[in-house]
């Protein structure tokens, strides 16, 4: 069999994608919070503040480094494998990437440097400016870059020259129609992420009696922000899905499994869809709820997949499940907030440890939940790589073949693998560590107080069998 | 409208160019002295001397990438298809090296497959970013604004010698910076070492300027027939190898890292000298390869204001890091 780029390429732009989309979703949330525990301490000088902000900037500095260096990979990804793709959009894409660059990497990385290493270094109002900065660095960078993702959903503001685009309005393509549906929806999930993160671990903390002050706090500032992050993410969510009924109504057809155009459409909450025979099999639906949900009237007119060639339907059955995980952890979510708000009334929010081992296991899903959603939005997308504009296969590198781009997906597996695995073993040796060491260190500090305590890498897998070996 | 955008997105580029060049070259340089240095306390002093700013210098590539790819989109979707293995390579060694900074101080038992990670995550970068400028210097095959050659066209002897010379330079950076910004007995080895990484270098830049006209006849009619101005670039290198040699004789501190600095300006601007205005040799210039003026612009607006806020602030980290990493104490 003939090995296909476009394939390849394909399953190597979503693999790369993914592993790094992880990233910066959780350091958006968690920057911000360290720069809030920074100022609480800096307001209230509360030692647990300091503690809770010391190990928080641990985590963060192992998951920051994580996401940089797939983040570069992604910079050239656009080059190496979908080269006329970068050459046609290169008038949008490059400024919006190169504004990325000059206005968040570059602020980013210098005060992450000052935030991990510079705590003896500068005054303490210096080193929360660092804080806060790492913090807007992270903002500013999700803006360009989901102003572009949301421009290849729903292009604007260009036209067409032999070929190549030409920006005619920046305002217009820079803040195209989904863009703030977009961006409003992936800073929640941002912060949903974060917070469940540090629920969870301040949970399991809380399961083990250790720190129980600091984290006690940590974990009640959590419930609070989720309590009202995850039902108005619904909500959120829900209008940038009529937004995408508004501009890629084939994509919606796909997240409902809907095939024909047609009124009273139920909601599926089940089904197997079949793209070669156009229809599902073992659907299990509530009457006339999608009809309602995306027209807001029980008879309304929903476009099906039907609507386009065969050619031009995205993979259905990825879209529909993706957007059941999606759906499905969100609800979750909202359910596990209501049952901690359930539980403070009583006075037991601590104490009950069905719910604290439930926050920890819940770590796992804003990253699912996230992961789905790129899936549902960006498979939903295809055939299109600029919708109804430009396709994968046009965009694909000329001169790029099956064997070089089976070379580079294998590589790009190989490398992440023993990045992520290597990655989530030093971070759950963070973790286990905690904030006990900190306090130890501080004791045995005594004779270098020259030694900041930021970023305190204290080798600990001596006792443990090694990761990379 | 009489202004040139193209001449001046070329100088920022160049700039950009250099940039990287010179603030990842040292930390690179170091990677690549690694498994050569006297002890795992010198180690720690080489690696604690780079952590709070690396990720700033890298920073300079993400943006070489982006800022040719908002001005000269030719170059990028030249360059990446035609060096698509050697992209992989320097991505994978980039990685590599970038986590074993957080890894490394977490690990005791696994710290020599951190410290081998550095190392050769640092080693290929750097081979490949110098094979990439061996691949410029020979041209590409390019029709209808497409790379049209194979997989390892960029792969020959002439750029494994480019490969291998940006290794001794970056070496050279490295050993000149830890001179600079260490003591004791780790600073003697650097004082050793680089009066050997200088003749190296030396040995390459020799042999890559007799190669290159060779190579590109066009190169060779420039130095050769052209305006004889040119030489001085070559000339002031040379001087500057000479600084660098003295000075660490007379074992003086901060002078051998400044002399290198001036030593990769100087043969940056010859190299450039020997191309310009071809961006894409052998046939396209900064002209053909540019984006839409509207784009050139709107992102010139941006980056004249916002540069030299980046230059004040990462100068302002330098400042705060300042002095010398002592045995022992590090950062971490």
């Amino acid at each position: 069999m003939e090995l296909d780029p476009l394939l390849l390429s394909r399953l190597q732009f979503a693999f790369v994608v993914s592993f790094h989309a992880i990233f910066p979703v959780f350091t958006i949330g968690l920057a911000s919070y360290i720069a809030l525990l920074h100022g609480l301490f800096y307001k209230t000088e509360n030692p647990a503040w300091d503690r809770l902000a010391l190990f928080w900037t641990k985590v963060f500095a192992v998951v920051f480094g994580m996401g940089v260096v797939s983040g570069i990979v992604m910079s050239f990804q656009f080059g190496t494998n979908w080269s006329n793709f970068a050459y046609a959009t290169s008038n949008f894409l490059g400024p919006v990437l190169s504004y990325e660059v000059v206005t968040a990497f570059f602020l980013e990385a210098a005060f992450l440097g000052v935030l991990l290493f510079g705590r003896n270094k500068v005054p303490e109002g210096v080193h929360l400016f660092a804080a806060i900065m790492v913090a807007v660095g992270t903002f500013i960078s999700s803006f360009w870059i989901l102003s572009a993702n949301s421009w290849m959903q729903t292009p604007a503001g260009f036209e067409l020259i032999d070929g190549r685009f030409h920006i005619t309005s920046w305002m217009e393509a820079l803040f195209n129609p989904s863009f703030w549906y977009r961006f409003v929806h992936m800073g929640m999930a941002s912060f949903l992420t974060g917070g469940f993160v540090v629920a969870g671990v301040s949970a399991w903390f809380l399961l083990r009696k250790r720190d129980v002050e600091a984290n006690k706090k940590a974990l009640s500032m959590c419930l609070w922000l989720l309590l009202i992050l995850a039902p108005a993410q619904a909500v959120v969510g829900d209008f940038h899905g009529l937004n995408t009924l508004e501009h890629q109504p084939t994509k919606v057809a796909a997240m409902e499994g809907n095939w024909e155009t047609q009124t009273n459409v139920p909601l599926l909450l089940f089904a197997i869809p079949d793209q070669e025979s156009q229809t599902n099999h073992f659907e299990i639906g509530i009457p006339n709820l999608a009809s309602l949900i995306l027209t807001h009237r029980a008879d309304g007119e929903v476009p099906g997949l039907n609507a386009v060639p065969v050619e031009e339907q995205p993979p259905v059955a990825i879209v529909f499940w993706s957007f059941r995980v999606m759906v499905g952890i969100g609800l979750l979510m909202i359910a596990v907030a209501l049952v901690g708000l359930l539980l403070r009334r009583k006075g037991r929010v601590y104490e009950n440890r069905l719910f604290l081992k439930t926050l920890t296991v819940m770590i796992i899903s804003p990253f699912l939940a996230v992961l789905g959603g790129w899936i549902v939005t960006e498979s939903g997308r295809a055939p299109w790589l600029v919708y109804g504009v430009m396709t994968h296969a046009e965009g694909l590198t000329p001169s790029l073949t099956g064997g070089m781009a089976l070379f580079t997906l294998i590589g790009y597996i190989a490398v992440y693998s023993v990045v992520f695995l290597t990655g989530i073993y030093y971070l759950t040796r963070v973790v286990r560590n905690g904030m006990h060491e900190e306090q130890i260190e501080v004791e045995g500090e005594v004779e270098r107080p020259k030694r900041p305590l930021s970023a305190a890498h204290t080798p600990f897998d001596d006792d443990l069998e090694g990761a990379n070996a | 409208m009489s202004i040139d955008l193209s001449l001046i997105w070329a100088a920022i580029i160049g700039f950009g160019v250099i940039m990287y060049v010179l603030m990842d070259g040292f930390d690179l340089g170091l990677g690549i002295l690694f498994p050569f240095a006297p002890d795992e306390e010198s180690r720690d002093v080489m690696m604690n001397s780079v952590a709070p700013v690396w990720d700033g210098n890298e920073t300079w590539l993400v943006l070489g990438g982006a800022g040719l790819l908002g001005a000269f989109p030719l170059v990028y979707s030249v360059f990446l298809p035609a060096l698509y293995i050697g992209v992989f390579l320097m991505l994978a060694g980039l990685i590599f090296r970038g986590i074993s900074f957080e890894f490394r101080f977490k690990s005791k038992k696994n710290r020599r497959w951190w410290n081998r990670a550095f190392c050769w995550g640092s080693a290929i970068a750097t081979f490949a970013q110098g094979a990439v400028v061996g691949a410029y210097i020979q041209g590409f095959a390019v029709e209808d604004f497409r790379y049209v050659g194979g997989a390892l066209d960029w792969l020959t002897p002439f750029t494994i010698l480019t490969g291998l010379g940006l290794m001794a330079g970056y070496a050279l950076l490295g050993s000149t910076w830890l001179i600079l910004k260490s003591e004791g007995h780790v600073q003697q080895w650097a004082y050793r070492i680089t009066p050997k990484l200088l003749l190296a270098v030396l040995v390459v830049f020799g042999i890559v300027s007799l190669w290159t006209p060779l190579v590109s006849p066009e190169v060779r009619d420039r130095w050769m027939n052209q305006i004889h101005l040119i030489w001085f670039f070559p000339i002031l290198a040379m001087v500057c190898a000479g600084a660098l040699y003295r000075a660490v004789k007379r074992q003086q501190e901060g002078l051998p890292f400044v002399a290198t600095l001036g030593l990769f300006i100087f043969t940056y601007l010859g190299l450039i000298a020997s191309k310009w205005p071809v961006i894409v040799p052998p046939n396209y210039t900064i002209w053909d390869a540019a984006s839409a003026p509207e784009s050139q612009l709107f992102l010139l607006v941006g980056v004249l204001f916002v540069i030299p806020i980046v230059l004040a602030y990462t100068a302002w980290t330098y400042w705060v890091f300042r002095g010398k990493v002592k045995v022992g104490e590090g950062y971490h």
